[in-house]
């Protein structure tokens, strides 16, 4: 509803899209009839409810194909692009998180902790122009931008062309997720169950990895559920200058030619899986830690 | 075209860096390449070569009379479909899938004779119903064809026999042959050519990858001469430093039509690629609502004309490259005028202007400017061109799609800014309910007989006079002409250069063995 109001608010229309200077009046109230922006809004609202009821997403004004089959054809970029990033921000920022924590004393707990603070501080756009100019302008090494023509059915040529997107997204979303594994990290070190470990003869790794990881993933946990939600919406920024065929870029392109049933379609969609995964990063919570599925069934009880 | 160009990543004030250092210097390797680039096409070249060519336009969806846009023109035309005749890049007009044509003594009856042994993709014949059938698509009521209105003198399409096509006229039309290449001849029995097609050309559709890709194979069944490789794919980027890095990069092979003034400088002293300057027909317009005050003073608008420094304009955008014209025509058209001189540079007459209009202390209009480049850039310019004379320009920074609603249909705005893309656009100003609004009773007339004219030197001749008129009314003011640079790797050749109505035929492109 809300997003109905707002996509109506915006000046301009659907049809324009499909015409050109040179039409003339009876060609534009005639491409207005078939999207429907000639009809009063209440009207536009109850066909778009109405579909959506439905679960129909309608199809584009201005491609004339299903809503749904260009969804699912950009997802098969969107989503291998969100989870490959969200992975190597994982496999960055837990162990330099860890090790950070632990030597802040040392000279490269600072350095590690300064040059996260440093990829806060730099937009995504800019990590990526700059992957680019490095890697793919200068050195050759990587593809500047595109999406191989046959998608996944060139597995090689795909990951290939991937490689300096998810850098971009691991290397900024690493960087984030690294000052709060550093955090939790710093938690646990000051926790009394680590103590009490030490106390009764474990070394410092040993207690550490058995008390110390799962402790601290509670909190992680949910911040990554919310860090892979965010990537998937903030693919638009990395798509664009990597000029891949993702779900982002089709928003851009949709909301540029005021095309509602790709807009809607999309955020939709989006909507759908930040709530699927939050969905998951609770149950994955529940599973690490007995206390939290221990208050849900007294809850119940 | 009413921009679906997105420009984002690229800051106004960009291209205003002086550089007339670099003149001499380009000029010299523009030459130096062109050289090279004949050079390379006698070397041997690959026929089975895969040519990717890299454009900033993605058709929208695959037919051009559904609203497609203009990269469905560069895509399709002449390469998976072709026409009656044929708008070659040169700019004449060639018999496409017409083998024999005669016209009637009154000029209101087209015989056409087809080129016998054709047929569509699916393996069915070219016949005269198929012709009939695909004109009538363009002038069909649920068209969206901006030429449908060009082809409204057609009363009749008769067809007497499989290779015979009569076209009745109801009014003289010297341009229908012109106005046909924009016909493209379509299988009656095609399906969905929304995502599919049907053609004629030396290229079948192999897949489209909307946001992405578009890629054509060879037809081994062609009837003509067989393209020069054997598969072509346009590469789809939003962005034109992507798209530049991507050449750079060798990820495509030719940029069709390059947009961002500053990146020629990486590609014309490279000799890896090779730089083309052709004739361009892109316009760059301050347009007046000549309906509204003080734009319905002719004075007014000269004197807007002469306040402005065009040249100064050009050269800070676009360096040595693009083209001050004097009015809408560009000069490959046969109608051409030197109106340089109407209304030229010259502040203090435009101040005398002024006075003379009842404004010696100026005034100040809302000037819409589209959001992409290079109109915010030409706007502050502007604005600053006309302080001088106490004009006071407040920007108005518009979307593309809005600009369509509150400029072209409702009409609603003092003075705006845009680029015309198309060849042959004159007739623009021969028609008073146009967004600009121009209405002079001579020009519309010299318009309308310049198309019923009985050859094409009283067409000419009309023609010249109307946009004589225009000019010295000041219709618009047209501040130049954009340059069409086309870059590629030096390793292809055979590709056209001026891009007219932005076709881009693929099948000569040559790509040498490595």
């Amino acid at each position: 509803m809300v997003l109905f109001v707002l996509l109506r608010l915006l000046p301009g229309d659907p049809a324009n899209a499909l015409l050109s200077v040179g039409a003339d009046a009876a060609q534009i109230e005639k491409a207005r009839e078939q999207v429907g922006s000639n009809l009063p809004l209440w009207q536009q609202f109850l066909r778009f409810a109405g579909s959506l009821a439905r679960f129909d997403l309608g199809t584009s004004f201005v491609s004339g194909k299903p809503v749904i089959e260009e969804i699912l054809a950009r997802l098969t970029v969107t989503v291998p692009l969100a989870l490959m990033g969200f992975l190597l921000a994982v496999l960055v920022a837990v162990p330099l998180g860890i090790l950070s924590a632990v030597k802040a004393n040392r000279w490269y707990g600072g350095l590690i902790s300064t040059v996260s603070q440093l990829g806060i501080a730099i937009p995504v756009f800019w990590v990526g122009i700059l992957l680019v100019t490095v890697f793919a302008v200068t050195f050759r090494l990587f593809p500047s931008g595109g999406f191989p023509r046959r998608g996944w059915q060139n597995e090689g040529q795909a990951f290939y062309a991937l490689a300096l997107p998810v850098m971009t997204i691991g290397l900024v979303m690493g960087a984030s997720l690294l000052r709060y594994v550093r955090s939790a990290t710093q938690d646990v070190l000051g926790s009394d169950y680590l103590r009490t470990a030490r106390a009764l003869g474990a070394s410092f790794p040993q207690a550490l990895v058995r008390h110390g990881i799962l402790n601290g993933a509670v909190p992680i946990v949910s911040i990554l559920g919310i860090e892979l939600a965010t990537t998937l919406l903030g693919a638009v920024v990395v798509e664009r200058v990597f000029a891949l065929p993702g779900l982002g870029s089709m928003l851009l392109l949709a909301i540029e030619q005021r095309d509602y049933p790709n807009v809607q379609g999309v955020l939709f969609i989006s909507t759908l899986l930040v709530l699927l995964i939050g969905f998951a990063a609770d149950l994955t919570q529940r599973l690490i830690d007995p206390r939290l599925r221990e208050r849900a069934v007294g809850g119940n009880a | 075209m009413t921009g679906n160009i997105i420009s984002f990543g690229k800051t106004a004030g960009h291209g205003l860096r002086a550089r007339a250092s670099t003149m001499a210097a380009a000029t010299l390797a523009l030459t130096l390449s062109s050289s090279t680039a004949v050079f390379a096409e006698d070397a041997k070249f690959d026929p089975n070569a895969s040519i990717t060519i890299g454009s900033l336009y993605e058709p929208q969806n695959l037919d051009n009379t559904a609203g497609a846009g203009q990269g469905i023109n560069e895509a399709f035309n002449g390469n998976v479909y072709e026409a009656l005749f044929t708008l070659t890049d040169a700019g004449d007009v060639q018999p496409g899938l017409v083998a024999e044509q005669s016209v009637s003594d009154d000029g209101l009856t087209y015989t056409f004779k087809l080129r016998p042994g054709v047929t569509f993709h699916s393996g069915d014949p070219l016949t005269a119903v198929d012709v009939k059938y695909s004109i009538e698509r363009v002038t069909a009521e649920q068209s969206k064809s901006s030429r449908k209105k060009s082809l409204a003198t057609i009363s009749a399409i008769e067809t007497p026999d499989e290779q015979t096509v009569v076209v009745k006229l109801s009014a003289r039309s010297i341009s229908l042959p012109y106005n046909l290449s924009y016909v493209w001849i379509v299988n009656d029995a095609a399906k969905d050519l929304n995502a599919g097609e049907d053609g004629t050309g030396p290229y079948r559709l192999d897949e489209w990858r909307r946001g992405s890709s578009l890629a054509l194979t060879r037809n081994d069944k062609y009837w003509g001469t067989a393209p020069t490789n054997g598969e072509v794919v346009f590469q789809y980027f939003t962005d034109a430093t992507a798209l530049n890095n991507a050449l750079l990069t060798g990820a495509v092979d030719i940029i069709t039509s390059v947009q961002s003034p500053d990146s020629i400088a990486q590609f014309k002293d490279n000799p890896d690629f090779t730089v083309t300057a052709g004739q361009s027909t892109t316009k760059e317009l301050l347009a007046f609502n000549d309906r509204v005050a003080p734009f319905d003073n002719v004075k007014v608008r000269k004197a807007i004309a002469r306040a402005i420094d065009d040249k100064k304009l050009l050269t800070s955008i676009w360096g040595e490259y693009g083209t001050l014209i004097g009015s809408f025509v560009p000069p490959t058209d046969p109608w051409y005028v030197d109106l340089t001189a109407v209304d030229a540079y010259d502040v203090e007459s435009a101040k005398a202007l002024l006075k003379e209009a009842g404004f010696a202390d100026g005034f100040a209009f809302k000037l819409d400017t589209p959001n992409y480049d290079p109109h915010p850039i030409v706007a502050q310019f502007i604005q600053s061109e006309l302080a001088k004379v106490n004009i006071k320009v407040e920007i108005n920074v518009i979307t593309a799609n809005e600009w369509y609603t509150k400029v072209y249909k409702a009409h609603d705005f003092q003075a705006t800014l845009q680029e015309h893309v198309n060849h042959r656009d004159i007739v623009f100003y021969g028609n008073p309910d146009f967004y600009w609004g121009y209405n002079n009773p001579r020009v519309v007339d010299l318009i309308k007989a310049s198309e019923a004219a009985a050859n094409t030197d009283e067409q000419t001749a009309k023609l010249k006079e109307a946009n004589t008129i225009i000019a010295e009314d000041a219709a618009s003011n047209w501040l130049y002409l954009y340059p069409q640079i086309v870059v590629s790797s030096s390793a292809v050749t055979g590709y056209p250069v001026n891009g007219l109505n932005s076709q881009f035929f693929a099948y000569g492109i040559k790509k040498s063995e490595q």
